[in-house]
């Protein structure tokens, strides 16, 4: 098995095909150890993995915590307001203190795009991007790309359609470039308003209908519309806005017939997904993206730590 | 102190000269410009035989930090980066803090300026009472004061009736305006140019549109006042079109670029550097491109750097939160010169847009070496090498992008006033 040479995982665009089958791979072994009655391995134990998180996050600073402790790291969760880094301590100064604390691995969030990188080029430590700003996510792209490998056996020659906000979501850039990258057909589809200038360069196909998108799909992956949105006109109102890109029942006989629907959560129900969907075990592979999501980042802790070492 | 400069090549576009010449420097006045002027014995004598001696350069678009900000810059050391630079003059503008809306302000400018003694300083004064947007400013009491033009600089006139009232105002006592052309509504929230590199950086855009429909705009405004508009640093394709199609049509309108506008593109972003941040951002390359033929065929009369120096603290921060801006006096004739080493323009035509161009644009009686005139010289080692290291530069604003670049060509002696006050000719590359 090959290591990971990387230092960081800042996002998708700059890894290769080798790597993330590694990733995807070592995430798949570390499944089992989640369904132990003891569910603990000692591999990382004496590491330290701070979690800094800039923005609220339930679901991703949970399953790295969770990741981290199943290894038997250290976990310490560091829960920083971006208005206090405005006014206060800068990201450098909060990055240089953490670095002399010696932990071995730090997961930042952070609104800012680019705020993992300048952390990268600053600290010696490995950094994981937990998601910054609308740039990457790379670790949700892993786990989805693992629950597609594992509903569907294989990524490649896969039409996967992304619907949503494209213009404000980290998770529809790392899926993008990770599908692309295990030889997926990607479309993307949403109201103008939401899909970012020039993404057709990105190796994407452009669609502004719903149904359109989703035609012969294997997969539909749902993004989650915010509503704060709405006050910068992207889109007039969220029942507009459910009348023409929420998926249901109906408009999902488009798809191919064992299509499965994903979702990175949080979901607005009857917004971006009808419940029935979003409940239909059936179509929705919601839970094992958030199962795998443990996986993927025990993979990304242990590799960085020099795992296969 | 009498100087004679010997051998050099004489360029001074605003008198079609262009040749193997000497000039002779007294009581800070141009002499006598000639072949073989002998020296007598009082006069100290230079040779700069293989170097230009242009007239003195101008830089209408610079931001000096005082009064206010002056961990990012001060009178004297902008001055002392733009004489190193090889700025003979420059015009500062009033986003100080506070603005330079008042006679007070411009007096202090002036006082200090005075006193740091290296570049002649012409402020520019604030259009709107604060640059707030809301009422004009004393305009006669500015320029008694000393102001040479008008702008509200990087808080663009949004509301097109007061900048009609401003056009008109100003041009009854013949002060230029100058306009940031950016719809503020089109820009907010931006941090880049809008295109692929946003989106794949997940940045949010700065359309081109931003800037276009604010030129379209305010040529309309001005044609209709039937008054003068200086568009500032062009950074579109766009607005190199309308400007284009303005001039064709006999409007009395100019505009200026910045040398990052003709040297880099959205591309340099990839790793979140801030020191790439500006204001208007960096565009894509067919704007790159046009904003070379604008050079090329006029449409764009004068390179201004938008010197725009910042502390660490404004710059060693996320993206989102950096500042705009590039310290750009002390590369900004390295970077012109490449135009003219890559066959762009030639020599005559880009000291044009950095002396006599300006000159004209801000009615200056500078950018010139007409017997008698003000003996502002800067002098030019056309091809020598050098490596841009933002730890020497002399303004304290050290955020460049060109740090570490190799150039060729900068200033070697900076005259102002028949003084000399930056001299480079000792130094090895």
């Amino acid at each position: 098995m090959m290591k990971l040479e990387k230092k960081d995982i800042l996002g998708i665009r700059e890894m290769t095909v080798d790597e993330i089958n590694l990733i995807l791979e070592t995430a798949e072994s570390f499944l089992e150890i989640s369904t132990r009655d003891i569910k603990k391995v000692p591999t990382l134990r004496g590491k330290s993995v701070i979690n800094l998180f800039y923005e609220a996050s339930t679901r991703t600073r949970t399953s790295f915590e969770i990741a981290g402790k199943r290894l038997s790291a250290d976990t310490i969760n560091i829960s920083a307001s971006t208005s206090s880094v405005v006014k206060g301590e800068t990201l450098i100064d909060t990055a240089r203190n953490l670095e002399a604390m010696n932990p071995d691995i730090i997961v930042i969030r952070h609104s800012a795009a680019g705020a993992p990188h300048l952390l990268a080029s600053l600290v010696s430590q490995s950094i994981i991007n937990a998601g910054d700003g609308a740039h990457e996510h790379p670790s949700q792209a892993l786990l989805d790309m693992m629950t597609i490998k594992a509903k569907k056996g294989k990524i490649h020659g896969l039409k996967i359609a992304l619907v949503g906000d494209i213009l404000h979501s980290r998770v529809a850039r790392s899926n993008i470039y990770g599908l692309s990258k295990m030889g997926a057909e990607v479309v993307v589809a949403g109201p103008a308003t939401m899909i970012p200038r020039d993404i057709e360069r990105m190796g994407v196909k452009v669609y502004t209908k719903l149904d359109d998108a989703i035609a012969d799909a294997d997969v539909v992956m749902m993004l989650r519309i915010q509503l704060e949105r709405q006050k910068q006109n992207i889109f007039p109102s969220l029942r507009e806005y459910a009348q023409h890109y929420c998926l249901n029942r109906n408009n999902i006989k488009r798809a191919k017939d064992d299509v499965i629907v994903m979702h990175p959560g949080p979901m607005n129900r009857g917004v971006e997904i009808s419940p029935d969907i979003a409940d239909d075990p059936n179509y929705s592979v919601i839970l094992d993206q958030v199962n795998n999501g443990v996986a993927v980042r025990m993979a990304l802790l242990y590799l960085l730590s020099g795992g296969n070492e | 102190m009498k100087l004679l400069l010997k051998g050099a090549r004489v360029i001074d576009p605003s008198q079609k000269i262009d040749a193997l010449m000497d000039v002779l420097i007294e009581e800070g006045k141009i002499g006598a410009c000639g072949t073989a002027i002998t020296a007598s014995p009082d006069v100290k004598v230079i040779d700069l035989t293989g170097m230009i001696v242009a007239p003195g350069l101008i830089d209408m678009h610079v931001h000096l930090r005082e009064p206010g900000l002056e961990y990012k810059e001060t009178i004297a050391s902008g001055s002392a980066a733009a004489v190193a630079g090889g700025f003979t003059s420059i015009a500062c503008m009033p986003n100080t803090e506070p603005v330079n809306d008042n006679r007070s302000i411009t007096e202090f400018i002036r006082r200090k300026a005075a006193e740091a003694n290296l570049a002649n300083v012409y402020p520019i004064g604030a259009i709107s009472i604060g640059s707030e947007g809301r009422q004009l400013t004393e305009f006669w009491d500015l320029k008694e004061a000393g102001i040479i033009a008008l702008s509200d600089d990087g808080k663009p006139v949004m509301d097109a009736a007061l900048l009609r009232r401003a056009l008109e105002y100003a041009s009854s006592l013949d002060l230029p305006v100058i306009q940031h052309c950016e719809d503020k509504n089109l820009s907010a929230g931006g941090l880049m140019n809008e295109g692929y590199y946003a989106t794949i950086l997940g940045l949010p855009g700065i359309p081109a549109i931003a800037e276009d429909v604010m030129v379209a705009r305010d040529i309309l405004i001005a044609e209709y006042t039937r008054t003068r508009i200086h568009i500032a640093h062009v950074s579109t394709a766009g607005a190199v079109r309308l400007i284009r199609d303005a001039k064709a049509r006999g409007l009395n309108v100019t505009a200026e670029t910045a040398p990052h506008y003709f040297t880099l593109t959205d591309e340099s972003l990839q790793d979140y550097n801030t020191n790439y941040k500006v204001s208007p951002p960096l565009r894509n390359a067919t704007d790159v491109g046009a904003i070379k033929e604008g050079l090329a065929d006029g449409t764009l009369d004068a390179i201004a750097c938008d010197h725009a120096p910042h502390g660490r603290t404004d710059k060693e921060v996320e993206f989102e939160y950096a500042l705009n801006g590039i310290s750009g006096l002390e590369t900004s004739l390295g970077l012109s010169l490449n135009l003219w080493h890559d066959g762009i323009l030639p020599l005559p035509e880009l000291i044009a847009k950095m002396s006599c161009n300006p000159a004209r644009i801000l009615s200056l009686d500078k950018g010139m070496l007409a017997i008698g005139s003000d003996a502002d010289i800067t002098v030019i080692n056309p091809d020598l090498p050098w490596i841009v290291d933002v730890k020497s530069f002399h303004s304290r604003g050290k955020n460049s992008p060109f740090h570490g670049l190799k150039m060729k060509g900068r200033a070697v002696l900076t005259i102002v006033g028949g003084d000399i006050k930056y001299n480079g000719l000792a130094e090895k590359p």
